[in-house]
């Protein structure tokens, strides 16, 4: 694993060279201990720029991110079943900007340069830092399904990116007769919350069920096996029975091509699915600025993801730089919310600690997932991490998902879910919050 | 995981301007009360003060939360999540929690 110790000598002498470096050609920033720039403002970067500015206010943290407000994915297939709003998945930076004094520029990042330390903007400012932290979350690969490009995601909607295309996805399911079919096609791993798509496949069968009983859900999977996989199963067939039916890989689950025009998907050995309503959740990668400055592995399994260095979550390609949430390879962490937050608040300490000459602390992580099969029925998985030189690993023993049979089974199902409400009611002010 | 020549080409410029977080000393250093205490703020809120169903934990004293954490990771207390997270961590980090909720979660 690479590593990159810089000796006290090296810090202070670089230290002068960047005051030099940024009296020059470089936006001049107001005397700061250190300048983090951080791009992205969803759950990784928000929570890291606001957590930055708590360790240390004299750390001046600038967040690059272009959008105003923020649409959570956590929650937006419940605007599906029709329990929430857009408006109570929506938060702002208010909060950052004015309580937190986080300097908000709102266009998007199209360049870093690792060597020069800067990253170029949309609106072309370039803001130099001592320390970039990096959440763009993650990127459509149009063109990676043959026939899914950006046109077709607007007949057939991924609302993989909470949004437009959670309306869109939505209204169309609002517009299908009772006794139309909905398809939805799961890519392999990995990609953005592992359990997402099948808490969705229940959130589309309670508003079938509630409204369009006659109506089926097709559900074609990339892979034979998935997140907190028996309890949705059991969850489905006792909420939704044969509403769903899901087809694993190895029944010739896999879509290699769909048609927007004709509403088809077509699987690996040629069966062809007409949809009513299709959702595709195309492969995905690391967002395209991750990619475009070679923060991305290029081959392998993991080709499209950033390695990091799995005790800091510095990048392995480019120092200075740390790569958290869905963009980042982290080991067994699970391309969460929950994980994303978990790394940024350790990111947080262990640049304060180091801006402040004091060693990077020792790196614990978690993650909880919860998902919902109706309003009363929740399900969760859980683990705890750390770092090891292999990656970052679940702590053994510890973990795991719900219970299949617990004891009072309705009331467990139900507290989770209320529980599921508290965890997304904490987490959106720890991230957005005052 | 193997090496990147990428990785070196921020030295060669020699840019840096703070030392780089540096992964701890073998044997790594224990979790500091406050890295452990990031960990439950997703639910129980910032600073242990719960926004919606999940309870606050900022006022509880350290032995308060040092035995329920105890209890759900021996099973002795009925839970729907806390025993999956509590056998994440050993006795002596449960310690480091409990004093440092205790002390800076009010
Ligand atoms: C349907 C669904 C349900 C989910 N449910 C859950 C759940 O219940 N619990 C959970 O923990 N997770 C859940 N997730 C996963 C969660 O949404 C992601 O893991 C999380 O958002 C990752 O955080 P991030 O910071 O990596 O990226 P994001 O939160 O996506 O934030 C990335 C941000 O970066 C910005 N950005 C991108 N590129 C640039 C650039 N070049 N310049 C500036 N800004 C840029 C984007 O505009 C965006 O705001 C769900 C996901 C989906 C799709
Ligand atoms: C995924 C959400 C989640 C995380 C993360 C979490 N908790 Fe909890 N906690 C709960 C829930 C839910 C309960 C109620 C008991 C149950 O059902 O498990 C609870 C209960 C507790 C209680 C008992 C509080 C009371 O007044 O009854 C304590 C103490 C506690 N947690 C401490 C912690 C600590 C310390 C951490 C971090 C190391 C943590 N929790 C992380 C969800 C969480």
């Amino acid at each position: 694993m690479a590593q990159f110790k810089l000796s006290r000598r090296a810090f202070g002498a670089s230290l002068l060279a960047s005051s030099a470096l940024s009296a020059c050609a470089i936006r001049t920033e107001p005397a700061a201990k250190a300048r983090v720039v951080v791009v992205g403002g969803g759950f990784g970067g928000a929570t890291a720029a606001k957590f930055l500015r708590l360790e240390d206010p004299g750390i001046a943290v600038t967040l690059v991110e272009p959008k105003s407000e923020f649409q959570t994915c956590p929650f937006s297939n419940y605007v599906l079943s029709g329990f929430k709003t857009m408006a109570d998945i929506t938060h702002n930076y208010s909060a950052l900007t004015s309580t937190h004094g986080v300097r908000h520029i709102r266009e998007t990042a199209v360049a870093i340069d690792a060597a020069a330390k800067t990253v170029r903007t949309s609106g072309g400012q370039t803001l130099a830092y001592d320390k970039l932290v990096l959440s763009p979350g993650i990127e459509i690969r149009y063109g990676a399904l043959e026939g899914y490009d950006a046109a077709a995601a607007e007949r057939m909607p991924h609302a993989w990116a909470a949004g437009a295309q959670t309306v869109l996805l939505r209204r169309q399911l609002e517009a299908m007769p009772d006794g139309g079919t909905v398809v939805l096609s799961i890519p392999a791993n990995p990609f953005r919350c592992p359990p997402g798509p099948y808490e969705r496949i229940a959130m589309i069968a309670h508003y079938l069920k509630t409204t369009k009983p006659r109506s089926k859900i097709l559900a074609l999977d990339a892979k034979d096996a998935f997140s907190k996989q028996g309890l949705f199963q059991d969850g489905w067939q006792s909420q939704y029975g044969a509403m769903i039916e899901w087809v694993p890989l190895g029944k010739d689950g896999k879509v290699v091509r769909v048609d927007p025009a004709a509403l088809t998907l077509t699987s690996e050995f040629g069966e062809v699915h007409k949809a009513s309503v299709a959702n595709v959740i195309p492969p995905q990668s690391a967002g395209r600025i991750a990619i475009a400055s070679g923060l991305a592995a290029t081959e392998g399994a993991l080709a499209g993801w950033c390695p990091v260095d799995p005790f800091t979550f510095e990048s392995t390609r480019a120092k200075d730089i740390h790569v958290i949430g869905d963009a980042s390879i982290a080991g067994a962490m699970p391309k969460s919310g929950f994980s994303a937050s978990s790394q940024a608040k350790f990111v947080a300490q262990a640049i304060g600690a180091v801006v402040n000459g004091r060693p990077a602390p020792t790196a614990v992580f978690a993650n909880t997932c919860y998902s919902l099969i109706t309003p009363d029925y929740g399900i969760s998985v859980a683990d705890v991490f750390r770092p090891t030189a292999q990656g970052i690993v679940a702590v053994q023993g510890a973990g795991g998902v719900s219970p299949r049979a617990p004891a009072n089974a309705a009331q467990f199902r139900a507290q989770e879910a209320h529980y599921a409400e508290g965890w997304y009611a904490s987490t959106t002010k720890e991230t957005w919050g005052s | 995981m193997k090496p990147f020549h990428f990785a070196l080409f921020g030295l060669a410029f020699g840019a840096a301007t703070l030392p780089a977080v540096v992964a701890a000393q073998t044997p790594p250093a224990p979790a500091s009360g406050r890295v452990l205490i990031a960990t439950c703020t997703g639910c129980h809120g910032q600073n242990g003060k719960s926004a919606g169903a999940i309870p606050t934990l900022a006022g509880q004293t350290e032995a308060q939360i040092r035995q329920a954490m105890l209890d759900y990771k021996n099973d002795r207390r009925p839970a729907t999540i806390m025993s999956r997270h509590a056998k994440g961590f050993s006795d002596d980090e449960i310690g480091a929690i409990a004093r440092e909720i205790a002390a800076t979660w009010r």
